[in-house]
């Protein structure tokens, strides 16, 4: 398993592309998110996969590869931090929901609405956090979910793009 | 400074480009480029008789020249039909321009008539496409794709234009970009010193060296320094099917193809030597045959432009990634001839040497020992080979004729011989001879065909007619998809599933002659040799000769699946393992 952050054209097609090369050559994604960064020309991927070593050098060149792929970084190689958002509706009381929350230490969970016979509540936490409480919930009370996908950094210098290597003249 | 329209801007940069010739095909989504055309005079426009031929036309030109090849379509069914001639191109990293007519920008996603999504179609067998968003950008978006499909691992680019981009009414200042800052777009940079010591010193150490190049060496122009390196070494050199031509074939070092239909000796080579230098070639499957038994005592050096081709498939020992011309220079520069272990290497050269005497191919089959009743394919390569002192330039379609090319003409020059390896497309052969022939007029240009692949894109000789190509189309006529056939003899008890056509061929000497050509049919072998230099003679007319070939012939050697490159067939009855 192996998490891959991506800076990438914010173009049309661009997400095309590097979707399309996972589907293309036969490598499965566990998890992506994607969104424009401070700078609206460009767009931040992290991807979760689940390949072996070898596979995952091969993506890594494949993704260099694609021509909207700015950088490509494989966080399981530096030092990263990484979290998941996770919004649960459950069909509780409120009070119950508290109750779960507070069980729930060291994930950060927050009740963020509450309407009719159902509490929503927001989750922060590492993937296999996310992962445990979901599964302690009581099954017929957990109606829904909906999860960022991982979304993770190097930390200190590890940088995913340095100012000086951007632009390449023709 | 003059203004331009989109559609007029477009042409005017491929004219900056110094594009010559555009293969296209006009429809609605295409009509205003088609009128841009019309008034001017720099670029001309070939109408072939089929998108796909336009591509394979504008691919073949790009094999033989090395330059960029240009192509036009319409949208929906242009764009669709000039599927298979980008997805050929971008198998063999050929660079191509592809530009297709689009639905205007408002009626995109509203399933318009002719609407197909060329971007999402076309886009895993692009190296990059690009859409159209506003006139202004189109000269900045045609120098992009132009950088793009020639650098680095070269390939098809597709530029989809709207209609609404190419309104004759709306007119902008236009120029041609001079340099072009693309952050998101690199070619390989220098490689290390260390890495180009390690392969000299794996180089210099070798007792039993195979150089194995291929395509990449005639796109990197590298083949006079493939030539010295062989030379300082003694090296015996292999070539892949797409690399035939990297290294001259009737040169001393030279062992053959390799590969799935590679001689028996250069397969050998590759099982027993010790040191593998792939030179732009990629492991591909139909080269290594099982990858797991794959030469294993061998140390592998691999030089490709492209790293994701660089232990994709077979782990390496040294791994040179950039490009061709430039690292071995940089080897030639750095490797010492003395150091060279020229004994071993002359030891090896026998022990290859020995193995062409045992089961080597036979290139003197037109003997009149030989002749039987039937022709054999074999010997209508060979007698092309004569007819045309091995200069020509040889286009061929898909199956066994192809292979019975590849093996017995010999070819000495880079981008002589024109073939689909990556995609193995059918049909390719007459419409790329016609871009080779646009672009060298002078040079006999000819088709090696059979009977199947020549009706795919047989339409083509109508345009061959309109712009005066007198290429020559060898049809070997085994009145049968030949290439299965012989895998259905190997494989599947000789149940002929769906390969013969039940009487319905047409007569090919008609059929050219139908179109104003010159249409020959050789059945015995004695006029075989006679034919050939009368069809190559005639040097302003196209000519097709239907040969009619031993219909039982099969390709040997041949690679036994699943095993490693030593376990072949060499004949109907004798295998080497
Ligand atoms: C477009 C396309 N369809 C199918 C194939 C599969 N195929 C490979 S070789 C072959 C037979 C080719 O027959 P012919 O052109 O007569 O050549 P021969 O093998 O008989 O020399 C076929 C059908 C292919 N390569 N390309
Ligand atoms: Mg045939």
């Amino acid at each position: 398993m192996s998490h891959i952050s991506i800076l990438m054209e914010n173009q049309p097609g661009a997400l095309s592309r590097v979707v399309g090369l996972f589907s293309q050559r036969g490598y499965n994604i566990d998890s992506l998110s994607v969104a424009p960064t401070n700078d609206s020309s460009l767009s931040r991927l992290t991807m979760v996969v689940k390949e072996e070593e070898s596979v995952i050098s091969q993506i890594l060149k494949q993704l260099n590869k694609v021509i909207d792929v700015v950088e490509v970084q494989n966080l399981s190689d530096v030092e990263s931090v990484s979290l998941e958002i996770a919004i649960v509706k459950l069909k509780i009381t409120e009070k119950e929901a508290s109750k779960i929350i507070e069980s729930a230490f060291p994930i950060v969970g927050e009740i963020i609405n509450h309407k009719d016979e159902f509490v929503m509540i927001k989750l922060i936490g590492s993937n296999h956090e996310v992962d445990d409480f979901l599964l302690s919930l009581n099954k017929q009370k957990f109606l829904e979910v909906t999860r960022s996908g991982l979304l993770g950094m190097g930390t200190g210098e590890n940088f995913l793009i340095s100012e000086s290597e951007t632009t390449i003249e023709y | 400074m003059k203004k331009e329209s989109g559609g007029s801007a477009l042409i005017r940069a491929l004219a900056d480009e110094n594009v010559d010739l555009l293969f296209g095909y006009p429809g609605g989504a295409a009509l205003h480029i088609y009128d841009a055309i019309y008034q001017q005079d720099k670029v001309q426009h070939i109408l072939v008789r089929h998108e796909q031929a336009a591509v394979h036309a504008a691919d073949g030109y790009a094999r033989a020249t090395g330059k960029v090849g240009t192509v036009l379509v319409t949208s929906g069914p242009g764009a669709t039909n000039a599927i298979t001639g980008i997805a050929t191109a971008y198998m063999d990293s050929i660079p191509l321009v592809v530009i297709s007519g689009q639905v205007a920008s408002h009626l995109i996603g509203t399933d318009a008539f002719q609407e197909t999504d060329m971007m999402g179609i076309s886009r895993p067998i692009v190296k990059h496409s690009f859409l159209i968003q506003s006139p202004e950008e189109i000269p900045e978006v045609v120098k992009k794709a132009f950088i793009i499909a020639k650098t680095g691992k070269p390939g098809p680019v597709v530029i989809d234009v709207p209609k609404d981009m190419t309104d004759p009414n709306h007119l902008f200042d236009y120029q041609y970009p001079k340099d072009i800052k693309m952050r998101s777009y690199s070619v390989p940079s220098e490689v290390e010193e260390s890495n180009i010591e390690e392969a000299v010193s794996l180089l210099e150490k070798a007792k039993k060296p195979v150089l194995y190049a291929g395509g990449g060496i005639i796109q990197g122009n590298a083949t006079e320094e493939l030539k010295k390196l062989a030379k300082i070494m003694n090296a015996p050199v292999t070539n892949t099917l797409m690399g035939l031509g990297a290294f001259p074939a009737t040169h001393e070092n030279f062992i053959g193809m390799l590969g799935m239909h590679g001689t028996y000796e250069a397969n050998m080579a590759m099982h027993e030597a010790d040191l593998i230098f792939a030179l732009g070639s990629r492991f591909d499957d139909r080269t290594t045959n099982n990858p797991q038994k794959y030469s294993l005592n061998a140390k592998k050096i691999h030089l490709d432009c492209d790293y994701g081709s660089i232990e994709k498939i077979i782990n390496v020992d040294v791994s040179l990634n950039g490009d061709a011309k430039k690292i071995l220079n940089q080897i030639l520069n750095k490797i010492n001839p003395k150091n060279i272990d020229k004994a071993s290497i002359d030891l090896w050269n026998n022990e290859i040497l020995n193995w062409r005497e045992t089961h080597g191919l036979n290139h003197d089959l037109l003997d009149k020992k030989f002749h039987q009743k039937q022709i054999l394919p074999q010997q209508v390569i060979q007698s092309l080979y004569k007819s045309t002192n091995g200069k020509a330039f040889i286009t061929s379609d898909v199956g066994q004729h192809q292979m019975f090319a590849a093996q017995y003409y010999k070819f000495d020059e880079p981008r002589k011989w024109i073939n689909s390896g990556g995609l193995g497309t059918m049909g390719f052969g007459l419409p790329s001879a016609m871009g080779v022939k646009f672009a060298f007029p002078d040079a006999d240009v000819v088709c090696v065909t059979g009977e199947g692949s020549i009706q795919m894109c047989i339409q083509e000789l109508s345009t061959c007619m309109q712009y005066g190509l007198p290429v020559k189309i060898i049809n070997l006529n085994n009145r049968a998809l030949g290439m299965v056939k012989q895998w259905q003899d190997m494989q599947y008890g000789g149940r002929y599933s769906s390969i013969l056509y039940e009487d319905s061929l047409p007569d090919f000497v008609k059929l050219a002659e139908s179109y104003g050509h010159v249409g020959i049919k050789v059945e015995n072998i004695s006029e075989l040799e006679e034919r050939m230099d009368e069809c190559i003679s005639m040097k302003d007319k196209l000519v097709f000769m239907d040969v009619y070939v031993d219909p039982d012939e099969h390709v040997y050697p041949m690679l036994e699946a699943g095993g490693n490159m030593s376990e072949m067939r060499v004949s109907k009855t004798k295998k080497t393992f």
